[in-house]
């Protein structure tokens, strides 16, 4: 059922006094559970919950012809898909516009923060790359998808190793996995997006959260060196948003960020 | 020459290790998950639910729609995403296999959807997936006379074996290797999916569907402690 | 009498004395689970109690729902079913201002009705009776239809216990939308986490009682 106006009016109220409808603060984060190697098929893959919400992302590799404007690069190729599985509002088919600009802001993150060393993943230059297959699904949507699908990516991408590659036959042998890992770099992206409510921002909304919101903020940042670096910023809605609301929530997006960052680290390594 | 072991050890009607899981998506109305092994099946069911567009109605009884499909990286080389023929076929075949089971009389003009995803395959995943969404519709309350059960048969060069892995699915030697996806209901016995692939004789036919059918009965009895499971 | 989880398809019982209640039938000597649920057998009656699953109007049923649409005559109502619900202006007490419907119920507000009647296209509410009507402030959350009896109680006797303790107004609509209403948000957020403890322990015997230790012990 879509939210109604006395739920919204509700949520309203209550973070008016900075509350949240499931007892948590305006920037409290739900547990998170990260697991990876969960699909034997990928070259990495991970699976997010964030309370309920849970998503699945996975990596698979290819060979191909160099870009004309990077032939000493490999690529990488980002998809979301909201599979109608995961909630009753999604349906079959493309992607829809939110899974498309969801995919192309957890492609920017990656791409922008340098996390992925393209140079390393060029064979020949100009001839033979590898090309990164990320793609990310929706298991169960209950609010903050586009944060989840970041992270599943990070950690999918993490735990990615290269099938081995017969360079003379210039074929993949799919299902033999080497130990090399996927040239990382440390500079890992991770997404926060706040949402706006009524007058207030909050981050990891529930469904009802997010249904009610009029506007968000993502904002994907990474580490470089001994800076926090901001990678890529998308505002989504219809609503506008004020210049010293955007930069206050730019300054609460780095500090929260250099909390989280450690933790989720951490979370992904654990295995 | 001929296929005298298994290649992962297994005995010739031994299924690999199944799991069932009921209820892993909390917003459906029903959900499962179903493995063979390293084939990993995860069903959903939404509804009964009003149809739209009207003209898809049928005033006498609810529809059933399924919708099967792999994650790109569920396979070795990676599958592109969106429907295919395969996934179309696949989907019909599954629709077909559980239509005579569930009683949707109780709801006309609406639609029950049944999604399911394979997330991990190694050959055997429609029957994976047919096996979840039996448990996800029974878990969404749907009116069903009996639960189905789902496996595939194969004939690797003479031998008939139960729940065919990827590898022995690629099986080249001798006669190679024939596919056979079959679905028994577990009460009345009826058959609800039988398709074939290869190339086989009548008399070893008639032993690979009593194979089937002893199988389907491990697998069903899976799919009965994991609703009974339901706490 | 016994229960028991029973799974389509499955024999219950056996015997000729035996009737088939809702959601069994009977086959030759048998009596079968036509879904899922738990098996009660109360004399010779044998039915099944669902577990999950939407929710499937019934005559007289209280139930909450979201208006959707406005329309010449009345309104139309999500209220979480396979079918719409339709609230027709002739099923609402006189007061209300028939040339302006919204000014009484707008789109996305959310009432509380009763069932009147069941068609194959839909269903039909209406809003004359006591307590009926549109809801003003407090909030909505969602359980599963079939978890209701639980949250109600013996004679509204877990609903009541939540209420008291709580301190909160609850209305609690068969198909599993539940209104809530407190002096603080704090009571309203308590009332909720109380009504979750229940439909988190579907098969605890002497829930009341149980939910009566927990309340006490939260409220400290």
């Amino acid at each position: 059922m879509e939210i109604s106006n006395l739920t919204k009016e509700r949520i309203h109220d209550y973070l008016r006094a900075g509350k949240r409808f499931d007892g948590r603060g305006l920037f409290d984060y739900r547990d998170i559970v990260i697991e990876t190697g969960i699909s034997k098929n990928a070259e990495g893959s991970a699976r997010v919950k964030i309370g309920d919400t849970e998503v699945v992302a996975g990596v698979k590799l290819g060979v191909s012809e160099p870009y004309p404007d990077s032939p000493d690069e490999g690529a990488l190729i980002s998809g979301v898909e909201h599979l109608p599985l995961s909630s009753p509002h999604f349906e079959s088919g493309p992607p829809s516009i939110h899974a498309i600009e969801m995919a192309r802001i957890v492609d920017r993150g990656i791409r922008e923060s340098g996390f992925i060393d393209f140079k390393k993943l060029c064979i020949k230059e100009g001839e033979k790359a590898w090309t990164v297959f990320l793609d990310i699904y929706s298991i169960n949507d209950a609010g903050n998808l586009m944060d989840a699908s970041a992270l599943a990516a990070v950690a999918a991408l993490k735990t990615a190793h290269f099938p081995e590659y017969d360079k003379d036959a210039d074929k993949v042998i799919f299902g033999s996995l080497t130990d090399k890992k996927l040239p990382l770099t440390e500079s890992m992206p991770i997404t926060l997006t706040y949402y706006k409510v009524n007058n207030a921002f909050i981050l990891d909304p529930i469904s009802l959260e997010e249904e009610s919101s009029d506007m968000r903020i993502s904002i994907a940042m990474s580490r470089q060196g001994k800076k926090v670096i901001i990678n890529a910023c998308q505002k989504s809605g219809e609503v506008t948003v004020a210049k010293d609301e955007l930069i206050s929530i730019l300054e609460k997006a780095m500090d929260k960020w250099k909390q989280i960052e450690p933790k989720v680290a951490k979370l992904i390594d654990k295995k | 020459m001929s296929y005298t072991k298994r290649l992962d050890g297994r005995k010739f009607d031994e299924l690999r290790e199944m799991k069932a899981i009921v209820g892993i998506v909390p917003n459906a109305d029903g959900s499962a998950l179903f493995a063979f092994g390293d084939t990993i099946a995860i069903a959903a069911v939404y509804g009964p639910k009003q149809l739209h567009p009207q003209h898809l109605q049928d005033p006498r009884r609810g529809i059933l729609r399924c919708n099967y499909d792999m994650l790109s990286f569920s396979v070795p080389e990676r599958k592109k995403p969106g429907p295919t023929r395969r996934s179309h076929e696949i989907s019909k075949v599954t629709q077909w296999a559980l239509s005579e089971i569930v009683n949707l009389e109780e709801f006309p003009n609406t639609v029950v959807d049944v999604h399911i995803s394979i997330l991990q395959a190694n050959a055997s995943t429609r029957c994976a997936g047919i096996n979840a969404a039996a448990l996800a519709l029974a878990h969404a309350g749907i009116p069903m006379k009996e639960i189905v059960s789902s496996v595939s048969i194969g004939k690797i060069d003479d031998r008939i074996v139960v729940d065919v892995n990827k590898e022995e699915e690629e099986y080249e030697e001798g006669a190679g290797s024939t596919d056979i996806p079959m679905a028994f209901l577990a009460r009345s016995k009826k058959i609800a999916l039988f398709q074939l692939d290869g190339g086989i004789e009548l008399e070893q036919l008639k032993d690979a569907i009593e194979a089937a059918e002893q199988a389907c009965k491990k697998v069903y009895k899976i799919q009965q402690e994991a609703l009974k499971d339901i706490r | 009498m016994s229960r028991e989880v029973v799974i389509p398809g499955e024999t219950i019982i056996a015997g000729e004395d035996y009737l088939p209640g809702d959601g069994v039938r009977r086959e030759g000597n048998e009596l079968v689970a036509s879904r899922f649920g738990l098996a009660e057998i109360s004399g010779r009656l044998v039915r099944i109690i669902p577990l999950s699953g939407v929710y499937i109007p019934r005559r007289g049923n209280i139930v909450i729902g979201r208006v959707i649409d406005i329309t010449f005559n009345g309104w139309s109502i999500d209220i979480n079913a396979p079918y719409l619900a339709f609230l027709p202006i002739i099923e609402c007490p006189r007061f209300f201002n028939r040339y302006d419907l919204a000014e009484n119920a707008d789109i996305g507000d959310m009432i509380v009705a009763k069932v009147l009647n069941i068609k194959t296209r839909g269903v039909d509410l209406t809003l004359k009776g006591r307590g009926l009507g549109k809801l003003e402030k407090g909030m909505i959350i969602a359980v599963n239809s079939n978890k209701v009896p639980r949250v109600i109680g013996k004679e509204g006797s877990m609903i009541n216990l939540i209420k008291e303790k709580s301190k909160c107004d609850i209305i609690v609509g068969q198909n599993g939308l539940i209104w809530l209403k407190g002096e603080t948000i704090e009571d309203e957020l308590f009332s909720e986490k109380a009504i979750k403890f229940v439909t988190e322990r579907p098969f605890v015997e002497g829930l009341t009682e149980k939910t009566k230790e927990w309340l006490e012990e939260k409220k400290k």
